[in-house]
């Protein structure tokens, strides 16, 4: 796995779990349809990745699809600066 | 809408490929003579049957000879399904209310649901007011603070929840001198606290026959807490009476009928997700399928074709997500089934009535009603020709008016703009707010019920909504009060004072953005912005969560201090100050 991946999975599992929740989290784990971060909560998410990788993600592409597993988080960053992610 | 603008968009004429008439037959016909007494006999409560909400849900469904019908499709976010027919709904919450008498638990007492869209939710609700105690739903994501608050101010004595939630209801026990039990539904082998107590509902023995507390029309049934301008949210207080209304407007609204199978999106942490979720469609005696999980275009378009849904009850900022996904996945579904189509949470925009027409040859009927009315108050009804953008009219039996917004007096006549007013009485209005009299006494003037929303009613009859009348922010249908926002901000380090206000938004109508001002020491950046956002948001809930903060200099406030939240407001939408001549210049 990538940094990238990894940074995500890593802000994703301190952020939106509890300490003790023991659900494991892979890169392909559906985060807003599987109900780990709602659809409010990706407005932090993406502030997050905005900040994490200096990219501005337009409101058209910050959409549930593309922010439902870091898979899918991971390619949006990387098109969106692909040098600096 | 724009405010004062009166008259709506050309009607729209639908086609009805129905081959059934709709049960409310026309909307006129419906008001001629209108009767609450209809639905109570249709009930079969003038034979003396009981008045129980949990017996009307499970065991008169039964005795109509649909035991083995399905009551509950759940699916969960893994894929895993569980099936539930009527009669297991009756066993199974006839379980659940002996296993928590049992336990102590007595009727009048508050029981929280504090749980995800599973099964044992939906059961557990049965249960509890079959047990005569009072149900207590909390939306599952709410955070430490939150939580507290609802359960200390109902004196709640039970919770039901599930192991991932169990660390905040750790938490916030030291402070909930009344809660005895903890019930953990999916405790398995993990290691329970003292005063929890695992229900594990496959294994337990089912009981087949139970006294069901004789509730009487008036006995307390579901508190919901709901959001106002100042102080913390209310409770808002329901009796096994607003099973009338919430029956027949189920029927007639969402037009159920027995062969149906419906989708409700809400959470029953929210009272749509009670009234429309639980209560209404199994009081018909209808299949009802639920999805615990997360928004996603292409796994709902999925469960309705899966499900073969007919009636799908959604929310605006749901259908504006789907409509950002566009065409394209509709297009690779059959939703051939879908027959009728609502939506509740705030105001539906004519273009996502004209889209879902387009995307789903059926056009989104909007209701409007809150926590407090129980029941949908005023709507669009299948057979009305629908004028995109409006509310609708008022349901039979409900009398609705336009008020003066100083006199409360009604407004005679189309295009005056004043707040939507109710005649009390209608059986599912709240008997009550929770420990709080002297607010639910603030909610009527001049004889009236105050919705606290703005309108404005057409030569037609239709209302059309033009905003809130207060402070409360409407985000994505929920209410979030801008007190309690105000004081989660302020017991971060960081903050020193704070506003919260409504911020419009193209997705979910309305979302919070705080002003805030800095403790010295302490500098604005994008990380303390992110910092706060999240803070909020663990001890509240991702709905009050900001999802802006600025950072200023100073806040507006009158000369004796008091914050002036509307010029902020004004601010972020555009609209003119007022008068500002009593604010205090910095």
């Amino acid at each position: 796995m990538d940094d990238l991946r990894r940074t995500v999975l890593d802000y994703v599992r301190r952020e939106y779990l509890e300490e003790d929740d023991d659900r494991e989290l892979v890169s392909t784990t559906r985060l807003i349809s599987g109900g780990i971060v709602d659809s409010f909560s990706m407005v932090s998410l993406k502030r997050f990745l905005e900040r994490k990788y200096d990219v501005k993600i337009p409101d058209a592409d910050a959409s549930p699809e593309a922010f439902d597993t870091v898979d899918s988080i991971a390619a949006l960053v990387e098109r969106l600066a692909p040098v600096k992610a | 809408m724009r405010n004062g603008e009166t008259v709506g968009p050309a009607l729209l004429e639908l086609p009805r490929t129905e081959a059934r008439p709709p049960n409310i037959g026309s909307w006129e016909e419906a008001r001629k003579g209108f009767d609450w007494s209809l639905a109570e006999r249709e009930l079969g409560w003038g034979r003396g049957d009981p008045v129980n909400i949990g017996w009307n849900l499970s065991d008169r469904i039964c005795r109509r000879g649909l035991a083995q019908k399905p009551a509950l499709l759940w699916e969960g976010a893994d894929g895993q399904e569980r099936r539930y027919t009527f009669d297991d709904l009756r066993v199974l919450s006839n379980t659940i209310a002996s296993w928590l008498g049992a336990r102590g638990v007595g009727p009048g007492e508050r029981v929280c649901l504090f749980l995800d869209r599973v099964p044992e939710l939906y059961l557990a609700f049965v249960g509890i007011l079959k047990l005569g105690a009072v149900v207590q739903p909390l939306f599952s994501a709410f955070g430490d603070e939150s939580l507290a608050t609802r359960l200390l101010d109902a004196g709640t004595c039970c919770i039901v929840t599930q192991r991932k939630h169990l660390p905040k209801v750790r938490r916030a026990r030291a402070t909930l001198a009344d809660l005895r039990l903890v019930v953990v539904v999916d405790a398995g082998e993990m290691k329970l606290a003292e005063g929890e107590v695992a229900l594990d509902l496959d294994a337990e023995p089912r009981v087949e026959s139970y006294d069901v507390f004789p509730a009487g029309p008036e006995t307390p049934s579901v508190l919901h807490y709901t959001s106002g301008t100042t102080g913390q949210p209310k409770g808002a207080q329901h009796v096994h009476r607003s099973l009338v209304a919430q029956y027949l407007t189920t029927k007639w609204v969402l037009d159920l009928k027995e062969d149906d199978v419906y989708w409700c999106n809400a959470d029953p942490g929210w009272v749509t997700g009670t009234s429309y979720g639980i209560i209404g469609p199994w009081a018909c005696g209808v299949t009802q399928v639920v999805l615990d999980a997360g928004f996603g275009a292409e796994r709902w378009y999925s469960f309705l074709e899966k499900r073969r849904v007919t009636v799908w009850y959604s929310a605006p900022t749901a259908i504006r997500l789907l409509m950002k996904e566009g065409l394209a996945p509709v297009k690779r579904h059959d939703l051939s089934a879908l027959r009728h189509l609502a939506s509740v949470g705030e105001p539906l925009n004519p273009e996502a009535v004209h889209w879902s027409r387009e995307a789903y040859g059926l056009p989104f009927h909007d209701t409007f009603w809150q926590t407090e009315t129980g029941c949908i108050v005023v709507s669009n009804y299948p057979g009305m020709p629908i004028k995109p953008g409006s509310m609708g009219k008022p349901f039979p039996g409900i009398t609705a008016a336009i008020l003066d917004l100083k006199t409360f007096e009604p407004l005679s006549g189309p295009g005056h703009v004043g707040m939507i007013g109710l005649v009390p009485g209608w059986p599912s209005m709240i008997r009550g707010y929770w420990n709080n009299p002297s607010g639910y006494a603030k909610k009527f003037a001049n004889g009236w019920y105050l919705t606290g929303d703005r309108g404005t009613v057409d030569a037609d009859g239709y209302f059309w909504f033009v905003g809130r009348d207060d402070d409360v922010i409407n985000t994505g249908g929920h209410l979030v009060g801008p007190f309690e926002v105000e004081s989660a901000l302020l017991e971060h380090p960081a903050v020193a004072e704070s506003a919260a206000v409504a911020k419009p938004d193209p997705v979910n109508m309305e979302v919070v953005k705080a002003f805030v001002t800095l403790k010295p020491g302490f500098e604005a950046s994008p990380d303390l912005e992110l910092e706060i956002m999240n803070f909020v948001r663990k001890r509240l809930s991702p709905i009050a969560m900001p999802q802006e903060i600025a950072f200023v200099p100073s806040l507006p406030r009158t000369r004796s201090g008091k914050i002036v939240r509307r010029v902020l407001r004004a601010q972020e939408f555009g609209e003119p100050l007022g008068d500002v001549s009593t604010l205090m210049e910095d």
